[in-house]
């Protein structure tokens, strides 16, 4: 089944920020576009219901450059911009945030650590095939007992006889039952984090998925789990040390997700207006109620005044000025914003809205992980607590 | 004989020039209206892409068949300055080099055909190809003219293309079947649905496009032979009645009393 209006969607760009676009930025989210509507919209609601990942749209991802469109080009990766990666994130989360979050995590979890901290060899052996979707990455940081906190993380790798064994298990991870390889966070004898790639078929390597969830059903997520694996030195990350290793790809994916967030609610923005000026109640249209016109306006103005502070983050990162706390305002705003948009569009649409016609209720329901993950929406509020009165709340 | 050329002998395959016309038109959801006393389409605020004709099947046909015997695809346009962002997509999605003729005013059929015809003499193409219509005119008037002003064959219609050799096999969709046929190139071909599936530009051509040739040339000048005297909107639908299943006898009224239909 597909969503009702998806094939006149063309974004909302009420304040002409396009004129701020390359026309080469503007090619690819159009591009993106495109494949969304071709390839994910008609067959996304039925993956939801089914709680099944397309793994047809896989090697389809990598041929449209959505894995690792930041990774220079001699990695195979696309070597494009970060508008240009967070117009890729928008796309693709306007089909579902379960298709963006395959792409966040391959692109910015899975290759940026091994671009960003890996050897030559390693970035030779594993990027081109990542960025083509021959291998599928996932990302272990989330542990059983320790998610917003993953500074306390438990699992081990520690050298024994001159030999690396990695001891322990991650929570909640996306692509895992699916994955080929994994970049794994641990801490070493001395506690400081290290980062290594895991493979599939490595002896004690499990990855078991997690059921029942109500979000994200098109993305699976599950476990990683390590009985005393054998990690050969050559899949240790040489240049990842401490924790702000992997808190700087969280960085690269928070910005991703900020931009992604502006599809999913464009998705249900536009999915709201058309039926609402289509649907006629008391002899006229919807949209010809103040009411509704109330809620349309302001989701529109919520949304561009997202869409500015994505653009400004795109920019700095471009500029290389960008911190993580600016980053963490736009994660939270503009999530925030998108599970908002959702919920009202829904609401604008009675009982229609909580049909598979329309895209609401799984836009909603996966907003609500994406909330929570990479960092949720508390802690973001924190982090920019912390970097306007200098004062850490967290502890 | 070195390895190429006997490849080429074997598969009696030629490098072929390919030249492929493609023109913008306004984006399927634009709200259609005139101006200058509905002599003029208003063009504010409207979006741009290329006519899905020239496109999804002149231009990818075309790729295709470079990609499979070897060649050169260039694409075509007349128009002016504002028009390269949309002739980047085709360089994004494959083509080799493009040709921009900066016309800025309106141009006719006869226009822009005699300005194309001047860029296609020169140029030595094999095979010029362009959609069956746009999408906005549907005036499919621009293959037969140019074909006849660079003195060519002209092909319409066509919704399959081959080529071996010198030789291509073309088909035709017509009234109750299709027609097959054979032609030497060189000659104009317009096309139909069926010729190509749509392809999706991805990152590396996008990137590509950048630094691909776009070529400016002068307009050769020649005038239109027609002029606008007035558009029209078509009436606006009227709304849909629903008519039980029940009562066929009250479709047949209302479609003879009030449709007159029958
Ligand atoms: C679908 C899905 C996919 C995921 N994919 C991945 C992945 O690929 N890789 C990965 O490593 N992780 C992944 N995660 C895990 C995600 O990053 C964590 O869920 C997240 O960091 C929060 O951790 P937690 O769930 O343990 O919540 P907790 O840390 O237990 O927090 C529970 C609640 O308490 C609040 N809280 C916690 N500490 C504080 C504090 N100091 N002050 C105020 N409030 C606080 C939180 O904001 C939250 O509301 C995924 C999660 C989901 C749902």
């Amino acid at each position: 089944m597909s969503n009702r209006y998806a094939s006149n969607f063309r974004g909302f760009d009420y304040l002409q920020l396009d004129e701020q676009l390359t026309t080469e930025q503007k090619l690819i989210r159009d591009s993106i576009r495109n494949w969304v509507t071709q390839s994910v919209v008609p067959i996304i609601e039925d993956c939801a219901e089914r709680n099944e990942f397309p793994k047809q749209l896989i090697k389809e991802l990598g041929k449209i450059g959505a894995f690792g469109p930041h990774i220079p080009t001699e990695y195979g990766g696309g070597g494009l911009d970060a508008i240009s990666y967070g117009l890729i994130m928008q796309e693709l989360e306007r089909g579902d945030s379960g298709i963006r979050s395959c792409a966040s995590v391959q692109s910015s979890l899975v290759m940026y650590p091994i671009w960003k901290f890996g050897s030559e060899e390693q970035k030779k052996n594993y990027l081109p095939k990542l960025a083509s979707g021959e291998y599928l990455g996932s990302f272990g940081l989330t542990e059983p007992n320790h998610g917003s906190d993953p500074a306390s993380m438990e699992t081990k790798l520690i050298q024994r006889n001159g030999k690396y064994y990695l001891s322990g298990a991650k929570m909640w991870i996306t692509n895992a039952p699916m994955c080929d390889i994994a970049v794994v966070w641990a801490k070493n004898e001395v506690g400081h984090v290290v980062g290594c790639i895991v493979e599939r078929g490595m002896p004690g390597f499990t990855t078991p998925s997690i059921q029942g969830k109500w979000s994200l059903r098109a993305s699976i997520t599950g476990e990683l789990i390590f009985d005393a694996v054998e990690i050969p030195e050559s899949h240790i990350l040489p240049h990842a040390k401490g924790l702000k290793a992997p808190l700087s790809c969280l960085s690269s994916a928070r910005f991703g997700i900020a931009c992604g967030a502006l599809g999913a609610a464009m998705d249900c923005l536009h999915h709201a207006i058309e039926y609402s000026k289509e649907r006629t109640q008391f002899g006229k249209p919807l949209a010809a109620f103040q009411l509704t016109q109330k809620k349309l306006a302001e989701m529109l103005t919520d949304l561009t005044k997202a869409q500015l502070l994505s653009l400004q983050l795109g920019k700095l990162h471009i500029e290389g000025k960008i911190t993580p706390a600016q980053i963490s305002m736009g994660k939270r705003n503009n999530v925030e914003m998108a599970l908002r948009i959702a919920r009202e569009c829904r609401q604008i649409c009675g009982a229609m809205g909580i049909s598979q016609d329309f895209p609401f209720m799984r836009h909603a329901m996966n907003l609500e992980s994406v909330i929570t993950y990479e960092g949720t929406h508390e802690v973001h509020l924190l982090i920019t607590g912390m970097d306007i009165t200098g004062i850490n709340a967290f502890e | 004989m070195s390895k190429l050329a006997s490849h080429f002998l074997i598969n009696k395959n030629k490098f072929m020039k390919f030249l492929v016309c493609i023109s913008l038109v306004p984006d399927t959801t634009t709200k259609i209206s005139f101006v200058d006393n509905d002599t003029k389409f208003n063009n504010d605020k409207v979006q741009w892409i290329l006519n899905p004709y020239d496109e999804w099947y002149a231009l990818v046909r075309a790729l295709e068949l470079k990609e499979a015997n070897g060649g050169n695809v260039t694409v075509v346009n007349v128009g002016p300055a504002e028009n390269d962002q949309v002739i980047r997509k085709a360089l994004a999605i494959g083509a080799d080099d493009a040709i921009r003729i900066d016309v800025t005013g309106d141009a006719d059929s006869f226009a822009i055909a005699s300005e194309i015809a001047a860029v296609a003499k020169s140029g030595g193409y094999d095979m010029i190809l362009l959609g069956k219509e746009t999408i906005n005119y549907n005036g499919s008037n621009l293959g037969g003219m140019l074909a006849e002003l660079i003195d060519l064959p002209f092909i319409s219609y066509a919704s399959k293309l081959d080529v071996a050799g010198n030789t291509a096999t073309i088909e035709r969709d017509i009234e109750g079947g299709k027609e097959v046929l054979t032609a030497d190139v060189p000659f104009v071909i317009s096309c139909a649905k069926g010729m190509a599936e749509a392809r999706i530009p991805n990152m590396k051509g996008i990137m590509s496009a950048k630094t691909k040739p776009l070529n400016v040339v002068a307009p050769q000048g020649v005038g239109s032979l027609t002029s606008v005297v007035k558009y029209e909107l078509p009436p606006a639908k009227s709304a849909c009645k629903m008519i039980s299943a029940d009562h066929p006898e009250e479709l047949i009224r209302l479609l003879h009393e009030e449709a007159k239909m029958i």
